[in-house]
């Protein structure tokens, strides 16, 4: 579904950041994968890459047989396809609930109003909170916002969902909620690539769990190995800091 | 003593005190001024330059005699039967003072009877002048500056490179200059009137402070914006029209409302290029009535109306916007 093949990714900024270096890694159909590591360690550029938020300098990722990195592809088309949900929710303020859902779905899907109306009705329902459909997103809680803006992903029907630290902007008694839509989503067979340090959540639904360090892929494998018996020394460090 | 200066209702009644002095000094000062001058107020020859009373008289156009005069409503019809047999009908309002009976004989230029009527002076045709050039400048140049504030921030050489001259050429010279060059140089190659130099000259002008406008306005919208719609499979121009523009457009409305007052002002130098706006009438005023104080103190005020009212009208806007976020 998903294989990225030795991708870079350097920034300028004060200085010269190599926010990728030789990144590598395949992810099956259905398969759930959560990327682990400290702040700047390039996990949060790898899944922007993964559909083109940022621009890979060198290597190839292909999703579900498309090629990203040629300028041929129709960046929009693929992007349809993969959902992406932000740590800071990025809902659109000016509109309501149910317009943020529709949205998308009959600018670029075409769908009509009242379907797809009926389609982000029953996503609001699925996320648990159908009776704020009318409000704008300035008047719900974090979680609350957070799981619309998963409703709003969701409502393209696409085949990969990547979450980029949605709990992390969270107050603690709103990343239940929000983990509980994701959990329900891993069930359902649903691609997904996450980063995110909610370990019980790793172990949970997990497939595999990546830990990246200065841009690198360090170590991978089941979450019991990297959490419980991690080989490299960069990764028993940070699981000791993070633990 | 220490006590009292530390009340505030104290300090507050003093500050105002101090409030009406300066304005009571201020007038003493302009009256003691023009006294050393020897200049005379003539104000009441002002309000003739707003509205005046017309006379208009009516007469017959050919040689006749009155056949009848009949009051219809609120008109008097005068029938004239003329030498060759046709009949003319001349209206006046019921207020006409009628200087005919029936019967008269008349003679082609006679007069049949006067009138007074309401007419507006220059002063409120320049202020419609004035107006008239800043709103079509103003729509004009929003709709310029919305297309070149989206091409300043386009990623594409061309696009970007152009907006970025055009900008920084009219924010770098005199808009006296561009008038002129609009009136003297396109003005002539394209055989235009005044009126279109003018509109075409502020339309520009106002075009490039626009473009500033929008583009601080859409790049004050988080980034995350741009991402969370194309990350949806929105391509660049259905992000920008429903989701970015929107919001930017919200944002910019007091900065746009503010070009626009400025638009207001500025519009006054197109009165060198004989166009008879607000400025030009008052420049009249003051040579046909050696009267230039009265005549630009009312042409000052008529801006300040006009400009403060706008004003209020954006705060307005602004607190009604700022509810409903």
């Amino acid at each position: 579904m998903i294989d990225v093949t030795g991708i870079y990714k350097t920034f300028y900024t004060t200085h010269k950041v190599e926010a990728l270096v030789d990144v590598s890694m395949h992810v099956d159909r259905g398969e759930v994968v959560v990327i682990i590591g400290p702040s700047g360690s390039g996990k949060s550029t790898l899944l922007r890459c993964l559909n083109h938020l940022e621009t890979a300098e060198k290597g190839q990722i292909v999703i579900d047989g498309i090629e990203l990195t040629d300028y041929r592809t129709n960046i929009n088309k693929v992007r349809a396809e993969i959902g992406m949900v932000f740590q800071s929710f990025n809902l659109f303020p000016h509109m309501t609930v149910l317009a943020n859902v529709t949205i998308a779905q009959t600018k670029v899907r075409r769908r009509s109003g009242s379907e797809a109306e009926k389609i982000a009705m029953e996503l609001l329902e699925k996320v648990g909170i159908p009776e704020k459909a009318g409000v704008y997103p300035s008047q719900l809680s974090g979680g609350q916002q957070q799981r619309v803006a998963i409703a709003r992903a969701l409502a393209m029907q696409p085949k990969i969902m990547l979450f980029d630290e949605v709990t992390s902007a969270l107050d603690p008694e709103m990343i239940h909620e929000v983990l509980e839509v994701m959990e329900t989503l891993c069930r359902e067979g649903m691609t997904m690539v996450v980063v995110s340090h909610e370990m019980g959540f790793a172990r949970k639904v997990a497939d595999r769990v990546i830990f990246m360090d200065e841009g690198r892929i360090v170590e991978e494998g089941t979450p019991d190995k990297i959490y419980d018996h991690p080989e490299q020394d960069r990764t028993k460090a940070f699981l000791a800091q993070i633990l | 003593m220490r006590d009292l200066f530390y009340n505030v209702k104290v300090r507050h009644s003093l500050s105002w005190s101090i409030l009406v002095l300066i304005v009571i000094g201020v007038f003493f000062g302009i009256g003691k001024a023009t006294e050393k001058i020897d200049y005379i107020w003539q104000w009441n020859r002002m309000p003739r330059y707003i509205l005046f009373k017309d006379d208009i008289t009516v007469t017959t156009e050919e040689d006749g005699t009155v056949k009848t005069i009949e009051g219809k409503g609120n008109v008097f019809s005068i029938t004239v039967k003329a030498l060759d047999g046709g009949e003319e009908n001349y209206a006046l309002p019921a207020s006409a003072d009628i200087s005919v009976e029936e019967g008269d004989d008349l003679y082609a230029g006679d007069t049949l009877g006067s009138y007074k009527k309401w007419r507006v002076g220059i002063l409120l045709l320049g202020l419609w002048m004035t107006l008239k050039l800043s709103v079509i400048s103003g729509v004009l140049g929003i709709v310029i500056g919305l297309v070149t504030g989206l091409a300043r921030i386009s990623s594409s050489p061309a696009p970007k490179w152009l907006a970025i001259s055009y900008i920084e050429l009219i924010r770098g010279t005199p808009l006296l200059v561009q008038i002129y060059i609009f009136y003297f140089f396109i003005g002539q190659v394209f055989n235009l009137s005044s009126q279109t130099a003018a509109v075409l000259a502020l339309s520009f002008f106002a075009g490039a402070y626009v473009a500033e406008i929008v583009r601080a306005g859409i790049q004050s919208i988080h980034r995350g914006q741009m991402e969370a719609a194309r990350s949806l499979g929105m391509n660049y121009p259905l992000a920008m029209r429903y989701i970015i523009l929107p919001q930017a457009l919200k944002r910019i409305m007091p900065p746009l409302a503010g070009q626009f007052i400025s638009l207001i002002k500025d519009s006054s130098l197109v009165s060198i290029i004989a166009i008879t706006d607000l400025t030009k009438a008052g420049r009249e005023i003051s040579t046909s009535t050696f009267s230039p104080f009265e005549a630009f103190f009312t042409v000052a005020a008529l801006y300040l109306i006009l400009t403060f009212s706008l004003s209020m009208f954006v705060q307005y806007l602004e607190r009604r916007y700022a509810a409903g976020d």
